[in-house]
């Protein structure tokens, strides 16, 4: 068991960890998510005593790290995979680790072989890929057989084999009773992974919640509806019709609709009412990914922006198209649906149906920008320093560019 | 925490490392070399000497020449055995098994301070009888007064000269800063300072001329040191114990990056 009160931590004038308090339990793969730069390294150091906390504590057992006695055998601990002396040979720089916790050197043979590295057990780590060096740091973390584990972004670098193995290798932990505290920032293999979250961004607790409680409370239901390609106004008569009836609509790119806030048989009720024929009406949840995207939308640290190429681009020629931009480069918002509402509208009528902005790459959302901005949203906690984080204080949904690049500047 | 499981683990990881047995090797073959060069050309130029410098000659500190040289490499070594944690990240790693920061730091020094005495001792014993042979009818012998305790202090000097070099290490975290500080320092900065009249007073209190004190027998003719060969030698142990506790308490303190 895991215990951070308070937690907070002050690089000279930058906070990296603000009043941080969660707890990891044991049986369970609890996941550590958060933005690049968001803390998640850091707490990780202050659980393990490496950095001293400027206020609060954090406890493994009931214990501060530094006074938990025999602690490598408690604890063990994947921080950075290159932190090797790449001089070493994989065997001589756990044996040099075991014998710091007075482990057996039989016990490093046994784990090279549970990572699969007992080939080149006696090679130097110098030559060693991303993912060989990955599979030496979980061997130094299984080295005591400790009831504590942590693992920093344990898949970086790993082959998609490598992955499976690491995520059936943290639920085999979790299952035998251990406290598995696992950071990364890839939602989507969360998801996958681990039984609980724990979402930091900018420093700060955003969720502390089960995978599941999760899903269902950031996801944003929606119906999909679409009516025949051929005959666009029966598309502006639906539209019309459930915007009469309540709900909300959202055009797609490729022609149909989003609906919210109607249930699938009434939607469907309504289309015959209004004499349109359908092509399609299913029921959508948002990923997970959508989900914290969202979330942590307001508490990105570093952002990609559009290449411009200023001065580098040779002028158009005349009557040739521009490149399409990526989807989702410099665009931040293009993933996120609109948050959630607890009155189950989740999109913002943006004037009338048809003419919403929602283009090719739009941004449907905008953080914020919906109606019910003021519900309690149970994960956003007002963050002092970022007075225009996302939920809040909400710009007018007709100026989405503005408050995109609002969170950046309040850095 | 058993400190000897730390020492265990010390000593693998000091043997699994080839810098160790480059620099060691370096150190030993530099020192006896060069120790063997300069005595052979004293040889050949104690006839053209005036008789004030042959009254001052002293067989056994010039087989000690290669130490100026040698003692790079030694500082190397020490640099390199601290540093190499920080530079690799491995400290996280160290000091996460050991929270006990204190019997972390002790221990590596003591491995490596053992290693590098056994290194100097054999290398200040090879540099005098090697040096002696080619000084001919000049050379001294281990039984003459003084000479068995500078050639033992030779190599106490030497171990000195790591152990320095680690707290400072130990301090500054990183090899290329503590390198490009150690390594001017003790090549030139030092000599300079212990030879312009003007500063010579306060030159031989650093730590490489007070130590080096130990291996001479003869004393320059107007010698004015208000210290002898011990008192050199501990002066230049208390700037290494200043320096590692330097580096303890820093690393007793600070976040380990």
């Amino acid at each position: 068991m895991i215990e951070a009160v308070g937690l907070t931590k002050r690089y000279g004038d930058k906070t990296a960890v603000y009043n941080l308090s969660f707890q990891v339990r044991p049986g369970a793969v609890t996941g550590f998510l958060g933005p690049n730069g968001s803390g998640k390294s850091t707490t990780m150091r202050m659980i393990l005593g490496l950095d001293n906390p400027t206020a609060g504590q954090v406890t493994i057992g009931g214990y501060p790290y530094r006074k938990l006695p025999n602690a490598p055998r408690q604890v063990g601990a994947l921080l950075d995979a290159k932190a090797v002396h790449g001089g070493r040979s994989a065997r001589n720089h756990l044996l040099s680790l075991a014998q710091l916790s007075g482990i057996p050197a039989r016990r490093v043979d046994e784990v090279l072989g549970v990572v699969g590295l007992h080939d080149v057990a006696r090679r130097r780590s110098k030559g060693f890929s991303l993912g060989m060096g990955q599979r030496l740091g979980i061997a130094a973390a299984l080295l005591g057989d400790p009831q504590v584990l942590l693992f920093d972004e344990p898949v970086n670098g790993l082959d998609p084999e490598g992955i499976l193995w690491v995520r059936n290798l943290m639920k085999s932990l979790a299952a035998e009773g251990r406290t598995v505290f696992v950071s990364s920032h890839l939602m989507s293999e969360m998801a996958l992974t681990a039984d609980h979250l724990i979402v930091i961004g900018r420093g700060q607790l955003m969720a502390d919640m089960s995978v599941t409680d999760f899903i269902s409370a950031n996801s944003a239901d929606f119906a999909r509806v679409r009516t025949p390609d051929s005959e666009p106004q029966q598309r502006e008569k639906l539209s019309v019709a459930i915007t009469e009836a309540g709900g909300h609509v959202l055009p797609e790119q490729d022609g149909a609709l989003r609906v919210t806030g109607l249930p699938l048989p009434r939607i469907s009720d309504i289309a015959h009412d209004s004499d349109v024929r359908l092509w399609e009406l299913s029921p959508h949840q948002a990923s997970l990914e959508e989900a914290y995207m969202r979330m942590t939308q307001g508490a990105v640290d570093y952002r990609s922006t559009t290449d411009q190429k200023a001065g580098l681009q040779q002028p158009l020629p005349p009557g040739a198209q521009p490149p399409v931009p990526v989807p989702g480069q410099g665009q931040p918002g293009w993933y996120a649906p609109p948050p959630p509402q607890q009155g189950g509208q989740p999109f913002t009528p943006q004037g009338t149906p048809s003419q919403a902005p929602a283009g090719p790459y739009g941004a449907p959302g905008v953080p914020g920008a919906a109606p019910g901005a003021q519900a309690p949203n149970p994960y956003a906690q007002p963050a002092p320093q970022a007075p225009a984080g996302p939920a809040p204080a909400a710009p007018p949904p007709s100026a989405p560019s503005a408050d995109l690049t609002k969170p950046e500047d309040a850095r | 925490m058993a400190a000897t499981q730390v020492v265990r683990s010390e000593w693998t990881k000091i043997r699994s490392v080839a810098s160790t047995v480059w620099t060691l090797s370096l150190a030993v073959v530099v020192t006896i070399a060069l120790g063997m060069l300069i005595s052979a050309l004293s040889r050949s130029e104690f006839d053209s000497m005036s008789t004030r410098d042959r009254l001052s000659f002293d067989p056994t500190f010039i087989s000690f020449a290669g130490m100026s040289l040698g003692q790079l490499a030694m500082i190397v070594f020490g640099v390199l055995v601290v540093s190499n944690e920080y530079s690799t990240g491995m400290i996280r790693a160290s000091l996460a098994a050991v929270p006990k920061r204190g019997t972390f730091l002790f221990s590596k020094l003591a491995v490596a301070t053992a290693l590098a005495l056994v290194v100097s001792m054999a290398t200040s014993f090879a540099a005098f009888f090697l040096g002696q042979a080619m000084l001919g009818e000049h050379k001294a012998s281990l039984g003459d007064e003084g000479v068995l305790r500078a050639v033992i202090g030779g190599g106490l000097y030497m171990t000195l000269i790591a152990l320095f070099s680690m707290g400072v290490a130990a301090m500054l975290r990183s090899p290329m800063l503590s390198l490009g500080i150690l390594m001017p320092f003790f090549f030139l900065i030092s000599n300079i300072l212990g030879n312009v009249d003007a500063t010579k007073k306060v030159g031989r209190f650093l730590p490489d001329q007070a130590g080096s004190r130990i291996m001479q027998v003869v004393p320059p003719l107007d010698d004015d040191t208000p210290y002898g060969p011990w008192g050199g030698l501990g002066i230049m142990a208390l700037w290494v114990a200043a320096a590692i506790l330097g580096g303890y308490v820093l690393l007793k303190r600070r976040d380990a990056q």
